[in-house]
């Protein structure tokens, strides 16, 4: 059988059993990459030496019959803002087109102490900056369903990674819905822990109070075991929270009694796909089926998320982007000059434009004079997201509601006009705002094959009941599971 | 909403951005665009409401002033554009 196709835990459980070695299975899955990432163009770095002595490495671990770690012998995709040191990250900028770390992330320390192998870095729209991974420095992602759409973003090299099964699991990041959006328009499963959860330590910062590292899988099972190993306190990032973090695979398959979903009618008003809306209330029926309640709330604010978002988000991105100046790390212009236009030359030539676009945008939001009106303005209308989210959950245990208000679009379809771009963010962004914890899973497809994806979102650090939620569909569900059929 | 381009440009120097004229021009457009789409935050009454800095109610993390060890120079310069004798090196700042 191509052992591709399976999960990662159900990799993981043949190679503990030794049915098949971990090197067997990452050969198996470099030859399938190099068959389809020529098409697909998931990866800016791929590590086949590298994944082979660490599969070599947890083969002879599991030889002498020592316990191996939760992730023992499964290839996972990082994508490329996280640092991997000894392997470039580029964050898909030429401003760091070389820049090789001389430490790892966090998770990326995590997932080599639970044994996992690092196949190779994901491509990503630049400095995570967009919904589509066409603003890539270096390449554009194509969506493994129909190769002239986008796979989503800016994780879109981890979500075409997993649906094109060239990854086993993947390492995403969320922003404003950089995990969600493009695992729905995808098909797989991405989840956006709460604001805490995961140690940002290594992630190279886009908007620090806003960014979150999760998972991106096949399944909800794989995100509740990939969760677990990534996540919990690390002091190197004091945003980190100090939270156990609960065994979410052993209690996966238990759905709360009397479980009450919310449905929040701004998110299923004007600009949503029939397609999407109807897929999305199928899935309703689904957990009415199953016992859950299922009752209307309201989160008033919705329609001024993406205005918020773009002044929070782009305020941080100045400043967190500042230190690219051409002297310690990076790219510097050739160009001769002073100190002063050594800066803005090699920003000018290493920067791409969306990042252009977000830099001046957060710098006009902080300048003076426009302080209070812009950046004082969007932290308090935040204010107003969380209490939204408090109210709802007084009432419910989680909301359901669309990921994406459409499926994957055209390339180039949207990058003429930026907040048209930003608009595909509607659903996810909130969820950033409030630092709530988000899922998206697969829950149906269009009449023309692509993948519809269902948002469930739920309390601060209720990571498990969004996971048991998302299960109880994933084990119930009735429509198709299909796979992206893979060109030759 | 409108942006001027001498606004453009006066953000550009405080952003470090060299930009080409045709690029100031495109950005006074779409910034523009953006931040007339965000003046309808000025429809909400803020007025006793608290600003929310991040998601997660959390207070300030301190930890012990204890000496750790950092990364060692040549890890630290290795990705440096220019270095010299254990230094960033850029232009002449001082005359």
């Amino acid at each position: 059988m191509n052992l591709v196709e399976l999960t990662g835990i159900q990799l993981k459980e043949r190679i503990v059993k030794r049915e098949v070695s971990a090197r067997a299975a990452t050969e198996q899955l470099f030859a399938h990459i190099e068959a389809h990432e020529p098409r697909i163009k998931a990866y800016l770095t791929l590590d086949m030496a590298g994944a082979l002595a660490q599969a070599a490495a947890v083969d002879a671990k599991l030889g002498r019959g020592v316990q191996c770690g939760k992730l023992a012998g499964i290839p996972v995709a990082v994508k490329d803002n996280m640092c991997t040191a000894g392997l470039k990250t580029t964050c898909a900028s030429k401003i760091l087109g070389n820049f090789v770390p001389p430490y790892d992330a966090h998770v990326v320390e995590r997932l080599k102490a639970e044994d996992a192998i690092i196949i190779g870095k994901t491509n990503l729209d630049e400095f995570a900056m967009g919904s589509s991974t066409e603003n890539s420095g270096f390449q554009v992602t194509r969506n493994p369903w129909d190769v002239e759409r986008i796979p989503g973003g800016s994780s879109g090299g981890s979500a075409a990674a997993i649906a094109a099964a060239m990854a086993f699991m993947a390492l995403g990041s969320d922003t404003g819905g950089s995990i969600r959006q493009p695992a729905a328009l995808c098909g797989v499963v991405g989840l956006k822990p709460t604001y805490g959860r995961v140690s940002r330590y290594g992630l190279v910062a886009f908007a620090s109070s806003l960014d979150q590292i999760g998972p991106i899988t096949k399944d909800v099972a794989d995100a509740a075991l990939l969760l677990a190993a990534v996540g919990g306190h690390d002091a190197r990032d004091s945003t980190c929270a100090d939270v156990p973090v609960p065994d979410y695979s052993a209690e996966l398959d238990d759905l709360p009694a009397h479980l009450r979903i919310g449905m929040p009618r701004e998110y299923f008003g004007q600009g949503l796909s029939p397609e999407v809306r109807k897929s999305i209330e199928d899935a309703l029926a689904v957990y009415r089926r199953l016992g859950a309640e299922v009752v209307d709330v309201s989160l008033p604010h919705t329609d001024y998320a993406v205005a918020t978002y773009y002044i929070v988000a782009t305020a941080e991105a100045s400043s967190n982007l500042a230190r690219y100046d051409g002297v310690h790390y990076g790219y510097r212009t050739p160009q001769k000059g002073d100190i002063v236009e050594l800066f803005s030359r090699s920003r000018a030539e290493g920067f791409g434009d969306e990042v252009k676009r977000r830099i001046m945008l957060g710098t006009y939001a902080l300048s003076s004079g426009y302080y209070d009106a812009y950046y004082m303005k969007a932290a308090k209308v935040r204010q107003l997201f969380k209490r939204d989210f408090d109210a709802a959950f007084e009432r419910v245990d989680c909301i359901i509601c669309p990921t994406s208000p459409t499926p994957a679009f055209k390339m180039g379809e949207r990058t003429a006009n930026p907040l048209e771009m930003y608009l595909s963010d509607i659903y996810t962004i909130s969820a950033n705002l409030a630092g709530i914890p988000g899922i998206s899973i697969p829950c149906g497809f269009t009449a023309g094959g692509l993948p519809i994806g269902m948002q469930i979102l739920g309390k601060h650090f209720d990571e498990m009941g969004v996971l048991q939620v998302a299960r109880a569909f994933e084990r119930q569900a009735t429509y198709p599971r299909l796979r992206p059929r893979l060109a030759i | 909403m409108s942006l001027t381009i001498k606004d453009v440009e006066y953000v550009a120097n405080l952003a470090r951005l060299e930009l080409t004229a045709e690029a100031r021009e495109r950005f006074a457009r779409q910034l523009a665009d953006v931040l007339g789409y965000i003046g309808k935050l000025n429809e909400l009454n803020t007025e006793n409401v608290e600003p929310l800095v991040n998601g997660a109610a959390m207070t300030n993390v301190f930890r012990d002033d204890r000496a750790q060890a950092s990364l060692p120079r040549e890890k630290a310069l290795a990705n440096a554009p220019e270095q010299a004798k254990g230094f960033y090196k850029v232009p002449r700042v001082i005359e």
